[in-house]
């Protein structure tokens, strides 16, 4: 059970945060008096398990958004030291410069070469300054898919790990075309000739997230969201919520932005059960069952023959989408 | 106290509500830009372009349709294709039938058969006033129809572009949207043909940064508002204050995003050459006979 900064304790996980100080003092208690409190312990830590049980099984669509977020969830590299033996880090786009909110590389998978690119978030102030709070830039999305279209010419499948609150839409990314830039991606991932899992880590926001999204298997961790828009923008200029930006409670309601919500939708193709409390409270167990689900998922997809892998990719977005036809 | 006030009695040239009243409505209209006031069938001769400032006014469907194909030669596929509310948003069915009432259609996208200067080709266009020309399922599903259409056909590919974005009331459908056009651009690229795109006021978020900018050759129209976010929305969200003329066709050409900025006055004859010059190269008649039939009757 990971202790974590009392600043950093999202509303919800209140009454959890009692009881894990608690615990602490027991522990330190038994530490410094050599009194035994073993018993008393092990009572509250069952009855942290049952709360966390309660808890997390009944997030709400906001709620879901904010452990999306939670300072503590770990990032893509996070998963990448832990899921994979080695990892080469590639750096650049070749034609302007190279962006930290995205990272590419090598990666060996258990014996086999893989490509991986993801979003990357920052941890301090400084880091999240150096990584622009995952918000990837024109370059990033154009590092992505020189890495990519290595990954074809090699024959090794791409790993796509997605975090990002949106794209950078700055004018300094409006200048280097951050537009063109995630339709080229997207248009080089529906035909690029190797297989390509996608995972959303955290933060699936729109356009910079379905920029290196394209992909024949798509999963989400149990307490990650996927949105075309972020909840409070949404209520920002919505009549529905009134314009006001402080009722992004219900539009994530009406966004059905989580996992759950996207597998019945039919957009995601899997969701990986996070351990109780959440991913950042068990980061060795998350990587673990990210690794089983690629494990799982990778040796279909490059056993297909690469014109049905791409049949299959092209029909997988082609079929999205609810409408009727009259006349 | 409004029982106070007493209107002003007519006093020389002023024009009086009673004179007002005598003008027929909608014969003048005022520029927004330049405020100069502008006979609407003057200005409709110019292709709705103003004398004064050539601000480019939008055009409806119609105007869009008459003057970039020829005469009589669009045929409409798919016009009954309606959006549903697939994720039971508040409020979506109202606005949708609203905006049905409003613009006499049925979504924010529009394509068919057409041909420019006896060049059989798709073209596709936006209806702004149709929820901003937002892409959802239905603007989506089109687009990407008319890509594999042209496919298909062999047939170069014209579209107009004008759209807020994302359908927000789709949410992750409208995202997926965007993947799905890209994909088919991709698939008209590999088949070889022409892809032009149009980029009218305004070419925007989703929109822009999917099908849009994936055209072989981009043409915008002269001050359309051409960008990822819109200007307010980078103000609000960043909370930093944008330089004036960061988020239109002037700005993307200077920035090597699109090939032209075009006059509405020469838009016509600029694509019609562009494509006269590069898509004969294309045609196979004989082969689009066959397919144009098959298709035909499933329509």
């Amino acid at each position: 059970m990971a202790i974590i900064s009392p600043s950093r304790w999202l509303p919800f996980e209140k009454p959890l945060q009692e009881i894990e100080e608690q615990i602490k003092l027991l522990e330190e208690y038994t530490a410094s008096h050599g009194i035994d409190r073993s018993d008393k312990i092990h009572e509250m830590r069952v009855r942290h398990n049952e709360l966390s049980h309660q808890i997390f099984s009944n997030l709400s669509a906001w709620d879901k958004t904010m452990m999306a977020r939670h300072p503590n969830r770990p990032y893509t590299l996070d998963y990448i030291k832990i899921i994979f033996d080695d990892f080469i880090e590639l750096h650049g786009d070749r034609r302007f410069g190279d962006d930290a909110a995205i990272v590419a590389g090598v990666a060996r998978l258990d014996g086999q070469t893989v490509m991986v690119i993801g979003h990357q978030k920052g941890r301090d102030v400084k880091e999240r300054q150096f990584r622009n709070f995952g918000s990837a830039r024109p370059e990033g999305y154009r590092k992505a898919m020189r890495v990519m279209e290595l990954a074809e010419q090699s024959g090794v499948p791409v790993i796509s790990f997605i975090d990002t609150p949106a794209a950078e839409a700055r004018p300094e990314a409006e200048e280097r075309g951050i537009s063109e830039a995630i339709a080229s991606s997207m248009a080089l991932m529906s035909r690029l000739r190797t297989p390509i899992y996608v995972v959303v880590i955290g933060e699936g926001g729109s356009g910079g997230a379905i920029g290196i999204a394209v992909g024949d298997h798509v999963a989400m961790l149990e307490h990650s969201v996927y949105s075309v828009i972020p909840p409070e923008g949404c209520a920002a200029i919505m009549d529905a919520f009134g314009r006001d930006g402080s009722r992004g409670f219900e539009a994530a309601q009406a966004l059905k932005l989580t996992a759950q919500d996207n597998l019945r939708l039919g957009i995601i193709d899997e969701v990986i059960t996070e351990p109780i409390g959440g991913a950042h409270r068990n980061l060795n167990g998350t990587a673990e069952l990210i690794k089983s689900s690629i494990k799982a998922i990778l040796p279909g997809l490059q056993t297909l023959p690469v014109e049905t892998l791409l049949e299959q990719r092209y029909a997988r977005f082609r079929r999205i989408g609810q409408f009727v036809e009259e006349g | 106290m409004p029982d106070m006030v007493q209107p002003r009695p007519p006093r020389g040239n002023r024009p009086t509500k009673e004179h007002m009243a005598g003008i027929p409505a909608g014969l003048w209209q005022k520029c927004p830009k330049c405020s100069a006031l502008l006979y609407v069938k003057e200005l409709e001769r110019n292709l709705r372009v103003c004398h004064n400032c050539h601000h480019h006014f939008r055009l409806s469907i119609d105007e869009r349709i008459t003057q970039l194909t020829d005469e009589g030669s669009f045929s409409e596929i798919d016009a009954g294709m309606r959006s549903l509310n697939p994720l039971d948003f508040p409020e979506y069915e109202e606005k949708l039938a609203s905006d049905r009432r409003k613009t006499g259609r049925e979504e924010a996208f529009l394509y068919g058969d057409a041909t420019l200067d006896g060049i059989p080709i798709v073209f596709g266009l936006a209806n702004f006033d149709f929820r901003a020309g937002s892409m959802g399922s239905v603007v989506g599903e089109k687009v990407t129809r008319a890509l594999e259409r042209g496919a298909k056909l062999r047939r170069p590919v014209i579209l107009v572009t004008a759209s807020g974005g994302a359908r927000m009331q789709e949410g992750i459908i409208s995202l997926m949207q965007m993947a799905k056009t890209a994909a088919a651009c991709a698939r008209l690229k590999q088949a070889g043909q022409l892809y032009m795109v149009i980029m009218t006021d305004n070419t925007t978020a989703g929109v822009l940064a999917s099908f849009a900018s994936l055209g072989d050759i981009i043409i915008a129209e002269p001050g359309a508002t051409i960008g990822f976010a819109g200007p307010r929305v980078i103000e609000q969200n960043l909370k930093i204050k944008l330089p004036p003329g960061t988020h239109c066709a002037e700005f993307q050409i200077a920035h090597g995003m699109i090939d032209m900025v075009v006059n509405r006055r020469e838009l016509r004859t600029t694509v019609g050459k562009l494509l006269g010059y590069l898509a004969p190269a294309n045609a196979e008649p004989e082969a689009t006979d066959d397919v144009l039939v098959a298709v035909s009757q499933r329509d």
